[in-house]
């Protein structure tokens, strides 16, 4: 009631030149699916148990911020839940009357979710599935894409090792099927660019342990056997989404090149040392309230939120009709620490956005790189363009 | 004492008829602050400037130099002549712009990490007050009239009106992503505000009470230059109002835009991204910071022509110019 009778003082004590200032309550949720999966190969990768959530913590603060010189509030609840509660989860946001609603889910789970959601009228915002097919004929309408695609990573690595002339790949492909997509991604991003797979090769996954006591000791003889005898090449490019062989792959190859993708050199939307465009901000304000670096799951999570927001902020109105509308609309755009504003591709709801080149100390390189050109935004040169994506639940 | 010290300063004043203007330009990466001629054009010197320095500002009466020290988390204060520094200003954390009143006692600090704008007098070296703001609070502009400072919220997005009375604010306006700065005509009928992402100059007209009313927008549009590099930052406006120039970062140009009509009607190539402005104070010469190609670029205002470049220290951000 307090809350409520500040907003309505701020809304009169303000002078607005942006349509209404109507009191507005945003209610939004995040939904995450844990997965049972195996220890990452790095401690540095270990998923932090509010992973996704401390970017929902900071978007309503920020989102809350700017509200409280419009009179609008927000608060967002978060729910992670096994495989088996997803469908229970959501029914649960949906009786409480929640119509925004961000996940972090395999794409399986996602459409499926997004269907059940898009019965109700809810918007969903994906911020981790990655899988281009969700851009391609399995988009939905009431799904937008925050997370970049396979692709769009693919060609973030493609364009950086062109702008390099290193042309010659050899590329290490995972048996898993995230795996198996990422590496179609980076073959087609190849055939893109005009740079040449001179050599694959599959790392087979045969489970196990990733703990032992002197595990390097294998990884350093048996990494440099399996890499030896390729073909001459500049690069080496890894699809390991599945994370079990890419990042030991540095410095245990057998030609000493450089390695992009899964290992090495890899794409991701933010890190916590970004600091260009004004992104320290983001990192203090983002630690201070969460006491931990921020991961590209947090911030896709944040920038869903901020797309919620902006949309609010411009529209007055909470609705998920509105919020859809204006994110796709020539009008939306946001600054989300990339140096360019964000924006959605109207024909699958995927948001653009610039991809930084991580090599798990700095950004070494953002693409798109220069030279890069496409006749609407450089940032659709990464990712499946309007001709070639099969999506028509946009027109 | 007060008196003695002004005379003091008349008399050197009068015995230097050589005096020329100087630039001060603050280099970012370099932690320096470049001295530059205004008449000929040369660098005079460089001196250390604290850590990160951005924001810069000379006092009023010209004898003090005001720095953002922003990794230092205060404000440096040197002496314009000696180049001495004097002792600091606090500020609050990570300052990056700021304003003075004409008084020159109160100066008014944007604190882009902690959503406030921090009031500092300069004579008793105290924080007067703290003004929530929006999200990462940047640009910072001071109505000539001196009752208004207006400040801009970068992930905000808005202009919030800060009243210099009782520190509050009294109107915001939304405009486009990423404001970077404010800047009143000198009749204070106008406010220009520059949207670095959203590519854009709102425009509003102010009335007598200083309540601001959007009356337009300036975009831009430079042949073969991608939409996406046009990022107005500075902007200046002449004395009269007439021309507004605005400096639009990774585009490398200042737009030359007509006060009266909102059209652009130049383009002046400068260096690589250029960041802020400043006017020689006789209006003859605009200088605009380069910070990609470490130097700095004198156009010629009546001609609005560049007409040439000097090199300064490691990427020039602010620039304060004194007769």
């Amino acid at each position: 009631m307090l809350k409520y009778a500040q907003a309505l003082l701020a809304s009169l004590t303000f002078c607005f030149w942006t349509g209404s200032a109507m009191a507005v309550d945003v209610r939004a949720a995040v939904l995450r699916v844990d997965y049972p999966t195996l220890l990452p190969v790095s401690r540095h990768d270990l998923r932090a148990e509010d992973i996704g959530f401390a970017g929902a913590a900071l978007a309503d603060e920020d989102n809350g911020t700017t509200g409280s010189f419009m009179g609008h509030t927000y608060e967002t609840v978060t729910r992670a839940v096994p495989p088996e509660g997803a469908d229970a989860a959501l029914e649960d946001l949906l009786g409480d009357g929640i119509r925004l609603i961000v996940v972090q889910a395999e794409a399986e789970d996602l459409l499926r979710l997004s269907d059940r959601a898009a019965e109700e009228g809810a918007l969903v915002l994906n911020a981790a599935a990655p899988d281009t097919g969700l851009r391609d004929d399995q988009c939905r309408a009431n799904l937008l894409h925050i997370a970049p695609s396979d692709q769009m990573m693919a060609d973030a690595v493609a364009q950086f090792a062109v702008w390099k002339k290193w042309g010659d790949w050899l590329l290490i492909e995972g048996s898993n099927p995230a795996d198996v997509a990422l590496g179609a991604a980076f073959r087609r991003a190849a055939a893109k660019y005009g740079a040449e797979i001179v050599e694959e090769r599959t790392f087979e996954d045969t489970g196990g342990s990733r703990r032992t006591d002197s595990g390097h000791v294998l990884v350093q003889r048996q990494l440099p056997t399996f890499m030896q005898g390729a073909e001459d090449h500049d690069v080496v490019i890894t699809a390991d989404a599945t994370d079990y062989f890419a990042n030991y792959l540095p410095y245990h190859l057998w030609t000493p090149r450089p390695v992009m993708g899964s290992g090495g050199l890899k794409p991701v939307t933010m890190h916590g040392a970004h600091e260009a465009w004004g992104a320290t901000q983001f990192q203090t304000r983002f630690e201070e309230l969460t006491r931990r670096t921020v991961t590209s799951e947090d911030y896709n999570v944040w920038l869903a939120l901020r797309v919620v927001g902006e949309a609010v902020t411009r529209t007055s109105s909470a609705e998920p009709e509105a919020i859809r509308d204006y994110a796709l609309s020539d009008a939306f755009e946001l600054a989300a620490f990339k140096g360019q504003k964000v924006t959605f591709r109207q024909w699958n709801g995927q948001m653009r956005q610039p991809i930084l080149l991580y090599d798990g100390r700095i950004t070494v390189s953002v693409s798109p790189q220069e030279g890069f050109l496409h006749q609407r935004s450089p940032l659709d040169t990464m990712g499946l363009d309007q001709p070639e994506s099969q999506c028509t639940a946009f027109n | 004492m007060k008196t003695l010290l002004l005379s003091t300063a008349l008399v050197a004043l009068s015995l230097s008829p050589a005096l020329a203007g100087k630039a001060f330009i603050s280099n970012e990466r370099g932690n320096t602050i470049t001295v530059v001629d205004t008449d000929t054009w040369e660098v005079l010197t460089e001196f250390d400037g604290g850590n990160r320095p951005r924001g810069i500002i000379v006092s009023p009466d010209g004898k003090k130099l005001y720095v953002c020290a922003s990794d230092d988390n205060l404000v440096r204060v040197f002496d314009t002549e000696t180049y001495e520094e004097l002792p600091s200003l606090p500020s609050g954390p990570d300052p990056e712009l700021f304003t003075i009143e004409e008084s020159g006692t109160r100066l008014y600090i944007a604190n882009e990490d902690d959503n406030l704008v921090t009031v500092t007098n300069t004579d008793t070296r105290e924080v007067l007050a703290e003004v929530p703001v929006g999200v990462e609070p940047e640009g910072m502009g001071i109505s000539p009239d001196g009752k208004f400072v207006v400040n801009t919220s970068e992930t905000t997005n808005m202009a919030h009106f800060i009243s210099t009375e009782d520190y509050k604010i009294k109107y915001n306006v939304l405009v486009d992503q990423r404001p970077r700065y404010a800047q009143y005509t000198a009749d204070g009928t106008r406010l220009y505000v520059s949207s670095e992402i959203g590519g854009t100059v709102t425009v509003m007209d102010i009335a007598e009470d200083g309540a601001p009313t959007v009356v337009g927008k300036l975009t831009f549009e430079v042949p073969n230059v991608q939409p996406e590099w046009l990022q107005p930052v500075g902007v200046k406006v002449t004395e009269d109002g007439s021309r507004v120039f605005v400096a639009l970062g990774p585009a490398n140009r200042v737009a030359v835009v007509d006060g009266e009509s909102l059209e652009v009607l130049d383009y002046i190539l400068v260096g690589q991204r250029v960041w802020q402005l400043d006017f020689t104070p006789d209006q003859k010469y605009l200088v605009s910071t380069n910070g990609n190609s470490n130097d700095i670029t004198v156009i010629d205002v009546a001609a609005e022509k560049a007409i040439r470049s000097v090199e300064v220290g490691q990427a020039p951000w602010g620039v304060a110019i004194i007769d």
